[in-house]
């Protein structure tokens, strides 16, 4: 396994950057990747090569690679045109470049002409010892050295989710949701064309390295389809891996075949590869990166037994619903809970599961239930529904006439650290007995405006706030399964070790 | 180019990987087909049998549940007669009637990217318009079988089901290993097609077989 960290090594943690292509014009891909190198502020040596060594951003350039510095630099970022890219390579390999993220385009996806260009790419690469990732490709993020190697710009906070993408944009909008939610990314990087290094290398890295908790993939076809079954496999076995796979229809396939020139997957038997591999498929981009989100920052549930708890009624009917059609098993309410729960709110409560406390609690009874819901041994994750309403109430009055008089000033005070405490509650009791809690609020979307201190208070907890209660039975519902699929293989495992 | 073996060939491949098939008989006489009705207990099913002989159904090349030496001749006679100019080498299977409630679908394919796959999926009348199938990448693991079955979206029907008992899931399990180690093993076996596997109380039995082989390959 070190052996694919050492080889991708210099993709990940360059000492230093040799880009070409740096043009003076700020629209080119080369000037946006010095850009984006720059403003976001890469830790390591950056060597922006320009023709005519004229000035890019106020800063000096080089007129050639060989003007760098022996050994100064492991990584290249070719945005030249592909008809020098040749030329380039040889003079980074002279420099020590081990690595090549071409971005240029006119390879494979250009035709003919373009994909015997990317044979004779790959095949010089392998002659001077450099590995190639791309062509066509978007780029490079590894948040620990600040590095956003991109010709396009989402750039996200550090945290345990690793990317890769067969689609440039779709990684893009995988990490924008990184940038909205605060749950981060250690890497992120798009295929291209995968003239060499393809899909599979890059989840072979992400399950050896350290710095990745889960994997994140969106998928329009493997290559090597054994290859790939091995390589999530053993992924699944350390780490959670999320897919999200592009061309499930007929239409989308023959769109597939176009986009990524990869023969698309037979969903029926790409459903079979999830289902061999622990895989946990998401359907939508947005579920695809809760769910990452959810596995990086939630406990795993050791089981389904799930417990809803809200603050108002038809919340709880609706995930009740879900929750049964994800094959989540709804627990009757257990005696003791009820009888705790009895002893703190007007007897109007539901006194089933969900837990609807109808309006009856009082200052500190949803962080007391949240408390106990997690204690109980017969509970194996919560669903919190309705969080910011009290800071909802707290914006309408501020907005309004009538504040800050009239007591209303200390009232949206009240209401407001009220619900960032109930954010932070549930984190804790999360925490302290590792089981899931996910929180869901449509005012995360329709509050976003002014910030609501409910769903900002998730964000602070280091979780993501889920927009709907569905949305949060679709991520536990998966983590549920994948959560049976570790143990069946742990106790597989024992067996064979007993034998 | 493929080559469909005959559905009595097929069933020996079958049977020599290990997945058990019914008692058949390949006759070329009414007078054998009677014989060979005798060995097996009636009642007993006569088919036409030969390569490249597909759609019995639609072809009526299938006789079911004859109970007495004369039915046995007169349509072993009858089918022999419906033999097509290029099907002179076919005979008639004689085998025993395989009666249940119950059918499912299993088979090998390859996949171009991931290669030999067992195949399951829901058979009997409305299996076209259900397309209930699942696949496993061969070789099947320790629960891969299990899951397949599972997957399915009325697997219910499997399970303990209006009077039927729940299929035996070692046998059912055995035959989706087995055929996914024909894929590993076999790699001039281009597919194979039980349809169908009918459910006799819980014990699944192969009824109908059919083996494509690459050109050449046998």
């Amino acid at each position: 396994m070190s052996e694919i960290l050492e080889r991708l090594r210099p993709l990940f943690y360059p000492k230093g950057i040799i880009l070409t292509g740096v043009s003076s014009h700020p629209g080119k891909f080369g000037a946006v990747t010095y850009h984006n190198l720059v403003r976001f502020g890469y830790e390591g040596a950056l060597y922006p090569i320009n023709r005519d060594g004229a000035e890019v951003l106020g800063r000096p350039t080089l007129r050639a690679v060989s003007e760098v510095p022996e050994g100064s630099a492991d990584l290249a970022f070719l945005c030249t045109p592909a008809s020098v890219n040749e030329e380039m390579l040889r003079e980074c390999a002279r420099a020590g470049v081990r690595v090549a993220f071409v971005a240029s385009g006119g390879y494979g996806e250009a035709g003919e002409e373009g994909g015997e260009l990317e044979r004779r790419l790959v095949a010089l690469a392998k002659e001077l010892g450099i590995v190639i990732a791309g062509p066509n490709g978007q780029g490079i993020v590894s948040t620990s050295l600040s590095m956003c190697a991109q010709i396009a710009p989402p750039y996200p906070p550090p945290g345990p989710i690793s990317m890769v993408s067969q689609s440039g944009n779709i990684g893009a909008s995988f990490m924008n949701y990184g940038v909205l939610s605060n749950v981060g990314f250690s890497k992120g990087v798009s295929c291209g064309n995968s003239a060499q290094l393809e899909l599979a290398d890059y989840l072979e890295y992400f399950a050896a390295d350290p710095e990745t908790r889960v994997s994140l993939a969106y998928l329009e076809g493997v290559e090597d389809g054994r290859r790939f079954l091995e390589v999530a496999r053993a992924h699944s076995a350390q780490k959670p891996l999320v897919i999200l796979l592009g061309g499930v229809t007929e239409r989308g396939r023959r769109a597939a075949s176009s986009h990524t020139g990869a023969l698309a997957s037979n969903e029926r038997i790409f459903a079979g590869v999830c289902r061999q591999a622990g895989i946990a498929r998401a359907e939508t981009v947005e579920e695809a990166y809760e769910l990452a989100a959810s596995f990086a920052r939630q406990p795993l549930p050791h089981g389904p037994r799930t417990l809803v708890f809200t603050v108002a009624g038809g919340w709880g009917v609706l995930t009740a619903d879900a929750c049964v059609q994800a094959g989540l098993e709804l627990i009757s309410l257990p005696a003791d809970l009820r009888e705790q729960i009895d002893k703190m709110v007007p007897a109007r409560w539901s006194r089933g599961n969900p837990i609807d406390l109808a309006g009856g609690e009082t200052r500190d009874t949803i962080p007391e239930v949240l408390e106990q819901m997690a204690a109980h041994p017969d509970v194996d994750a919560i669903i919190y529904l309705g969080i910011g309403i009290q800071a909802a109430q707290g914006q309408a009055f501020k907005s309004g006439p009538f504040y800050p008089d009239h007591g209303l000033e200390r009232m949206v005070e009240f209401h407001e650290r009220q619900d960032r405490r109930y954010a932070l509650a549930a984190a804790e009791a999360s925490e302290r007995h590792r089981k899931p809690i996910l929180v869901a609020s449509d005012l995360v979307h329709t509050d976003r405006a002014y910030g609501n201190a409910g769903p900002l208070g998730v964000k602070a907890s280091g979780r993501v706030a889920y927009p709907s209660g569905h949305r949060a039975v679709r991520a536990l519902g998966q983590m549920v399964r994948y959560s049976r699929y570790r143990q069946r293989l742990e106790s597989a495992q024992e067996d064979t070790a007993i034998r | 180019m493929t080559q469909t073996l005959s559905e009595f060939e097929s069933k020996q491949l079958l049977a020599e990987a290990g997945i058990a098939v019914p008692a058949q008989r390949l006759v070329f006489s009414a007078e054998d087909a009677v014989r060979a009705a005798e060995d097996l207990c009636y009642p007993v099913v006569l088919k036409l049998c030969g390569r490249g002989i597909a759609h019995k159904t639609e072809r009526d090349l299938i006789r079911l549940e004859l109970l007495e030496e004369d039915e046995v001749h007169i349509q072993a006679e009858e089918l022999l007669a419906r033999r097509g100019p290029d099907e002179s080498d076919a005979g008639v299977l004689v085998t025993t009637m395989i009666q249940g409630r119950r059918e499912v679908i299993a088979g090998l394919v390859r996949d171009p990217q991931f290669g030999p796959c067992v195949m399951l999926g829901l058979g009997g009348v409305f299996a076209e318009a259900l397309e209930d199938v699942a696949y496993a990448v061969a070789p099947l693991g320790a629960f891969d079988a299990d899951d397949l079955i599972d997957a399915l979206e009325h697997a219910r029907i499997l399970g303990r089901f209006r009077g039927e008992p729940e299929v035996d899931r070692a046998q059912l399990d055995h035959i989706l290993e087995t055929l996914g180690r024909i894929g590993l093993e076999q790699p001039q076996v281009r597919s194979i097609d039980i349809n169908p596997l009918i459910l006799m109380g819980s014990r699944p039995v192969v009824a109908d077989a059919l083996v494509e082989l690459e050109a050449g390959a046998s």
